[in-house]
């Protein structure tokens, strides 16, 4: 019913605007249309520059409304995020005064030079020295703004510092895996034919297998394997092996200020320092709920709104006493091999654990 | 004295008006040779604008469609069930797979259905042989085809619409390996199959129609019209053809070779892939990168396509209407070849974060900057054209200022992407959604609405409502930057594009508000098109008719021709050529046509 309403309000405003606009016309006919013509001139003359003031105000109000709720109100989450603000802030300066200087001119332009009786056109068809003006002067600006951006490019593109932790990342529709290099600080091998969604789902080559042609790698033995939530910690750079199971994905970190493809086939990377960890956000930011959020940021199917993952940046403790809770994918998938499945190993299993955290610590 | 006979003045001038237009009807034209299968290229502008503005309205309620789950998604639309069905509504709440098809759709039509067809198809189509004084195309026929192969897209993209497992969802530029695969998303199935198709019938039309404005601009010219006599409209339209017709067949190839990977088992853009509930797929080896490097060697181009048919329309108008020469011809002419060189050299631009080697993408961002340098001489060429005039608001002017406006607007941010450090941050966020609807979408459309509100006279003989007009254009430009200006911040708080639902992240839902503000602001802007599109097809029939020949007092030669030129444009000689198209306010005189003689006495510019 308030559907039926609706419509048929609609149609009235239509009709009524219809009709103003056609009565326009008639009187514009009957009264002399130049007449006509230069009155409407000058309302749309002074329209123009009124919009210009509104426009001005509106982006001023805009900014008062929403600046808030940006990411610039609160403090880059990486080291490297922070050279993406400054840079930001250039950009907005530099194109910021170019906006406001441009639409005055147009729109007050419009205004002061609208049609007048007394007012002969000025006949300026080119001038040279005006076109190497506007030529050179955004060149040299550009040229700034091309070299910050190549250097922090490079930069963040670059190789990350020694020592950092390495951590694989892969996009599936519509999560997102993990992976650690276990104890021995190797990624071991892996083949996406040997996937099994259950019990192998990055498809780590664990066992032989004649048919594929592999032969059992040992280093995956460790690998450590998880979903949704990846730990990283605060202080130390983070080396992320960005790859997909399926379609292209891609590791959006908004708060990182950093976003990379995961793109089947081809691995990507992307390394970051992450400056406060997940409780010290949720201070700063003032959000009880804060989140370290991975968004995919490439469209991959239905559920791509869905795609979420966390981030928790905790404290070098926080992180040993989190890794030696992991268990390897491995013994997950072969509990028989599991140490602690058979009690006479259990003092053996300690043992590797501890050796496991003080190694992490280490790095 | 009946309304009617108000608006058409005396019968004396109704008379002569009728007089001129049976002139030239030398011979008999069926309604199918003059309506359906015109080889007049006046005609066939009018079928491509039409067509356009089909496409338009579809495109624009599907962004309203897709804005209202956007904006209310927790609101049940029960009616939107009856009307859509269930794959489309269910529980009065768009469907994901509907959401990300009406989402496909809208940048696919509007892109290509009406800002390439319907923008340059529809003036270069009509422009093109009247201002630089040739009878038609050079080749009628192939003009005929374009239009009809664009048709042809038409239908097979709406009937896309009805298949079971749904239209194509996986975005307008198609990525591979989800436009690869219909087990990783149904719209992939049947719905991409329609899609290419349509595509590439649309490339095949690009091509006739692009082929064939490169070769009137070339080689039909009037005498004295030399190629630095042309207005910049030509000029425009000529490069955009040049655009098209050296790369859409690049995106073609990327088409072919993905129709492969989907139905004959290749591995072009296909390797190391899981699909969950199907397994391993046995392609290897090859790169779905690959696609997008030949994509964007059309979709950067496109950008252009898109753009300079408008702006050389906007060059045009902004000109006569201030009673002033374009400030620097030339200028104007070099900076529009500067952009369609770059525009060749700028596409992984797109793909900073696919993991494209460091280096090429530092090149890139160099030579996408360096756009902004023949595009601020355009704008402040603009800038000093207005300077100094004497400036008539005609609804046409009026949509080529908001075209100024809304392109430095849009152009600006466009610094901010290009450089590959920032756009790292800024990458598929609203960001971009703000930028390029600005910069391409919008301000396009309004070098669009320009073109039609200026040439519409010589279109129908008849005038719009300028009343009318000037609503449109307030309420839109007004709607526009209210839509679009905000989502920068939505962009600086991280918030991705092409999400169905927010509420669950906790970085991007402080928006709920923002987002029903601007689905209502773009719900008003949509029903205000109506508004044009009334208008328009009301004008045809009861507009007022033209008068004067040369409404404007214009300088160019579409302005030498009857009221309403029959095929074949002049009834006798076509007119010679003797000077630039922007003698405007020259020796104190207000205009000097093209087709009058130097003087001997006159200036030198």
């Amino acid at each position: 019913m308030t559907m039926y309403l609706i419509l048929a309000v609609i149609v009235l405003v239509f009709l009524i605007i219809f009709q103003i606009s056609k009565a326009a016309e008639y009187v514009a006919v009957l009264k002399g249309e130049e007449q006509n013509r230069k009155n409407t001139n000058k309302v749309n003359g002074f329209l123009m520059v009124s919009f210009l003031v509104v426009g001005l105000i509106g982006v001023w109000y805009c900014n008062k409304l929403f600046f808030g709720k940006t990411l610039l109100a609160v403090d880059s989450a990486s080291v490297q995020g922070e050279r993406v603000d400054s840079m930001l802030w250039i950009t907005l300066t530099v194109t910021g005064v170019v906006f406001i200087i441009t639409q005055i001119l147009l729109f007050w332009f419009a205004y002061k030079y609208q049609e007048s009786d007394k007012r002969k056109v000025f006949y300026f068809p080119h001038n040279n020295k005006l076109e190497v003006l506007w030529t050179v002067v955004p060149a040299i600006f550009l040229t700034v703004l091309v070299v910050i951006g190549l250097r922090n490019w490079f930069y963040f593109t670059g190789e990350p510092p020694k020592g950092a932790q390495e951590i694989e990342v892969t996009g599936k529709q519509f999560g997102w895996i993990f992976r650690y290099p276990g104890n021995d600080g190797v990624f071991g091998k892996k083949y996406y034919k040997v996937i099994d969604a259950g019990t192998n789902s990055l498809g780590l080559i664990w066992q032989d297998n004649a048919d594929l042609n592999l032969k059992d790698d040992p280093a995956t033995h460790d690998d450590i394997v998880a979903e949704q939530t990846m730990y990283i910690v605060k202080g130390k750079p983070v080396k992320l092996i960005i790859g997909s199971r399926d379609v292209i994905h891609d590791v959006g970190l908004s708060h990182f200020r950093l976003k990379a493809d995961a793109v089947p086939g081809i691995p990507t990377t992307m390394w970051f320092t992450p400056k406060y960890t997940t409780e010290e956000m949720k201070k700063i930011t003032n959000n009880p709920n804060f989140q370290y959020e991975i968004s995919c940021d490439q469209m991959c199917g239905n559920g791509h709104y869905s795609m979420k993952g966390v981030i928790q940046v905790v404290t070098q403790e926080e992180y040993d006493v989190w890794m030696a809770k992991q268990k390897p994918y491995y013994l997950a998938a072969f509990p028989e091999k599991d140490p602690s499945n058979q009690k006479t190993d259990s003092t053996k299993t300690t043992a590797a654990t501890t050796v496991a955290s003080s190694l992490i610590a280490k790095k | 004295m009946s309304n009617e006979a108000i608006l058409h003045g005396s019968s004396a001038a109704v008379h002569e008006v009728h007089g001129d237009h049976h002139h030239e009807h030398h011979h008999h034209e069926t309604f199918i040779s003059k309506y359906v299968f015109s080889q007049d290229h006046k005609m066939i502008a009018k079928q491509f604008l039409i067509t356009g503005m089909v496409w338009a309205v579809l495109g624009g309620l599907m962004s309203v469609l897709f804005r209202l789950q956007l904006g209310y998604p927790d609101a049940h639309f029960t009616w939107l069930e009856n009307i859509l069905g269930k794959f489309w509504v269910k529980d009065g709440r768009i469907t994901p797979e509907a959401y990300y098809a009406l989402v496909t759709t809208h940048g696919t039509v509007l892109v290509f259905f009406v800002l390439t067809a319907g923008l340059s198809g529809t003036f270069a189509n009509f422009l093109i042989p009247l201002q630089v004084g040739a009878r038609d195309m050079a080749s009628p026929f192939m003009n005929m085809l374009s239009y009809w192969f664009f048709f042809g897209a038409s239908v097979v993209m709406l009937s896309s619409m009805f298949v079971e497992t749904g239209p194509f969802s996986g975005g307008w530029t198609a990525y591979p390996p989800l436009s690869a695969l219909g087990s990783a998303s149904p719209g992939s199935k049947t719905g991409m199959d329609l899609w290419i198709i349509a595509m590439a019938l649309f490339v095949v039309s690009s091509l006739l129609g692009g082929l064939n404005y490169i070769a009137t601009v070339l080689n039909m010219r009037t005498k004295g019209m030399s190629m630095t006599r042309l207005p910049l409209t030509i000029w425009a339209l000529f490069f955009t053809a040049v655009l098209g017709v050296l790369s859409f067949p690049v995106l073609l190839s990327g088409f072919i070779l993905l129709i492969f990977d989907r139905n004959f088992g290749t591995s072009f853009y296909l390797s190391d892939i899981f699909v969950n509930g199907v397994g391993a797929l046995p392609n290897e080896g090859g790169s779905a990168i690959l696609f997008q490097h030949l994509f964007w060697f059309l979709g950067h181009p496109e950008v252009y396509i898109i753009l300079l048919p408008a702006m050389g329309m906007v060059s045009e108008i902004l000109s006569v209407n201030s009673r002033k020469p374009i400030f620097g011809y030339m200028a104007m002419i070099g900076s529009l070849f500067a952009i369609a060189i770059l525009a060749f050299l700028v596409w992984a631009h797109h793909m900073f974060v696919t993991g494209l080697n460091p280096f090429l993408g530092s090149i890139f961002v160099l030579l996408t900057l360096l756009i902004a340098v023949p595009s601020a001489i355009k704008v402040f060429n603009w800038l000093t054209t207005l300077w100094r005039g004497n400036i008539r608001f005609t609804p046409g002017m009026m949509f080529a200022i908001g075209f100024v406006s809304l392109f430095i607007s849009g152009g600006l941010t466009g610094i901010w992407l290009g450089n590959s450090a920032l756009d790292i941050h800024l990458h598929d966020t609203y960001f971009v959604i703000a930028h390029f609807h600005i910069v391409m979408g919008v301000a396009s459309m309004f070098g669009m609405f320009a073109g039609i509100y200026h040439w519409y006279p010589k279109m129908y003989g008849r005038h719009l409502n300028n009343t009318l007009g000037y609503i449109h254009f307030w309420i839109t430009i007004a709607g526009a930057y209210l839509i679009f200006w905000p989502m920068h911040y939505e962009g600086l708080a991280g918030m991705p594009r092409r999400y169905y639902d927010y509420s669950i992240w906790e970085s991007f839902k402080q928006f709920g508000d923002l987002n029903r503000f601007i689905s209502t602001v773009a719900m008003i802007v949509f029903a205000t098109q109506l508004l044009f599109l009334f208008n328009f097809f009301y004008s045809i029939f009861k507009g007022r008719k033209v008068t004067a020949k040369n409404p404007y007092n214009s300088n160019t030669l579409e302005w030498t021709t009857p009221i309403r030129p029959g095929h074949g444009n002049w009834p006798g000689e076509i007119p010679e050529v003797y000077r630039w198209a922007y003698d405007y306010g020259k020796d104190g005189r207000e205009f000097i046509p093209q087709t009058e003689p130097v003087g001997a006495d006159e200036s030198h510019h």
